[in-house]
């Protein structure tokens, strides 16, 4: 397994909010996870990255334990993520906010290669990153992600607070990075269209726990939805 | 603006308040100084040894005390302040409570009936360089971009690969050294005593306050403005009045500008 989970626990000062959680994704895998707000799962990510550590578990990334690790040593092993609020550099311009993500020669060729994906990002290159919409931000924040050339990339609520035409571009570059470019991605959503069209297995994580997991078709059926998410059928 | 420099990038970047920052300048004082005495070239000890001293100190000091206050302030104010005081009573203890100096080289230049040094001159030019030299190294390095970036978000800058405590300890070296480098250039000018930081430490403060969120921008024009103030109170009064109307331009400006020269001009810039 690329990412192997075993019984990890964390929690902020005295409260809980990780309770054991199993979690495996092969590489090139689409993993999502799904839950209410307040469930866990940005602090999941937050976790398998180094910012909240873990008070019991292990978390193995290639094969490497890397339980221990600061935050940047993971990075620099291939685990790139991309937060939930996007933490563009604001003060940076694109570029600078490009080039921070990555650390060797060649970093002309590299941005120019990225931004064939991300070819709305052109134009802005030498604006401030904090002048940019959100949704422009969050295209840099993949984009600044891709520059350190990761194995697997976390992505915390990409969608959150973006206009629709940018979610549809969102879902676009996703699936081109992981059916193109093979990458692993573990996904944390809220919203229901976007992770049943992109993920292979979408996981339900309730009170810090992985409750159960399901096939993106699944997420459609309303008796699904209702036991399991709290919301009605119109998700499509 | 010599004095300034290295206070914008630990104070002004980093917002560590470093009340060491004037027995930083006085360390560097001494240690050109001491390697003039032993017969360094006198540029050399300014402009190398003066720093590079610093530097490690800064470093040592940030990677034993520092670091680990980083984000409480009032911890790092009192912790800074107790390395003010070892450090002065370190070089007391050596060096005895006495003025110590170079010579001025360079001698001076007439112009008419007066005669300027040609040290203070140069003085102008190399305090220039300096500013156009972190300029360039903030814009166009990597370092610099690091350092930029890791200020702005230390988390987000560890996501991307990048170990912010590596950076901190080089920004501060970098803040330490450039404090040292004004050190050692001024000891020709105004000798060096255990006690100078304090004289210095309180305008360096003023000044990059003053100069608000862009570092550079804001420590030049802050520096250029207080400091025609001074010197032009002092020609036509006395230098005692010369310090109180830097004091009242500080005030002043602050008052106008409540987040500097640079929240309101020069936005954006570096």
């Amino acid at each position: 397994m690329f990412l192997h989970v075993t019984e990890l626990s964390a929690r902020y000062g005295r409260i809980p909010v990780l309770n054991g959680i199993e979690l495996q994704v092969a590489a090139g895998e689409f993993v999502g996870v799904l839950g209410h707000n307040g469930m866990g799962k940005t602090t999941l990510l937050r976790t398998l990255m180094g910012f909240v550590p873990a008070q019991r578990g292990r978390i193995a990334f290639d094969d490497v334990d890397v339980t221990r690790e600061p935050p940047y040593a993971r990075a620099r092993r291939g685990l790139g993520y991309v937060p939930q609020g996007r933490e563009i550099f604001p003060g940076l311009s694109v570029r600078d906010n490009l080039r921070m993500g990555f650390a060797g020669r060649g970093v002309d060729e590299r941005i120019d290669a990225i931004l064939e994906t991300f070819p709305r990002l052109t134009p802005l290159l030498n604006r401030r990153g904090g002048a940019l919409s959100g949704g422009e931000q969050q295209l840099l924040a993949i984009a600044r992600c891709l520059a350190g050339q990761p194995k697997m990339i976390l992505f915390d609520e990409p969608t959150e607070g973006i206009q629709p035409s940018i979610i549809e571009e969102l879902v676009v570059v996703l699936r081109q990075l992981h059916q193109r470019q093979g990458l692993t991605i573990l996904l944390v959503e809220q919203n229901l269209e976007f992770i049943a069209e992109l993920a292979q297995r979408v996981l339900l994580i309730q009170k810090g726990t992985i409750l159960r997991e399901l096939r993106p078709k699944e997420l459609r059926q309303a008796d699904v939805l209702n036991e399991f998410v709290g919301v009605g059928t119109d998700a499509g | 603006m010599l004095i300034s420099v290295g206070l914008a990038i630990v104070f002004g970047m980093m917002r560590v308040i470093n009340l060491a920052h004037g027995e930083f300048l006085m360390l560097g004082g001494y240690a050109a100084i001491v390697a003039t005495n032993h017969g360094v070239n006198i540029w050399i000890a300014m402009l190398l040894v003066a720093p590079i001293v610093v530097g490690i100190i800064g470093v040592i000091a940030e990677r034993l005390i520092i670091r680990v206050l980083y984000g409480r302030m009032i911890d790092t104010l009192l912790a800074t302040w107790g390395l003010s005081l070892f450090f002065i009573g370190l070089v007391t203890t050596i060096f005895g409570n006495t003025v110590n100096g170079i010579g001025a080289p360079l001698g001076g230049i007439a112009v008419g009936r007066y005669s300027i040094s040609l040290y203070r001159l140069v003085l102008v030019g190399i305090a220039a360089a300096i500013l156009v030299a972190i300029y360039v190294v903030l814009r166009t390095t990597r370092l610099g971009l690091l350092a930029r970036g890791t200020m702005e978000n230390p988390n987000m800058a560890a996501a991307l690969g990048v170990s912010p405590p590596r950076v901190y300890a080089a920004t501060f070296g970098v803040g330490a050294a450039l404090t040292g480098l004004a050190g050692g250039l001024l000891a020709p000018i105004s000798g060096v005593l255990p006690t100078v930081g304090a004289a210095y430490v309180a305008k360096a403060f003023i000044t990059v306050i003053s100069g608000g969120t862009a570092i550079m921008a804001g420590t030049a024009s802050a520096a250029s403005l207080f400091g025609t103030v001074n010197q032009l109170l002092t020609y036509l009064t006395t230098p005692v009045i010369g310090e109180a109307g830097l004091l009242a331009a500080a005030i002043l400006l602050l008052r106008v500008l409540p987040h500097g020269i640079t929240g309101k001009l020069f936005r954006g810039s570096l």
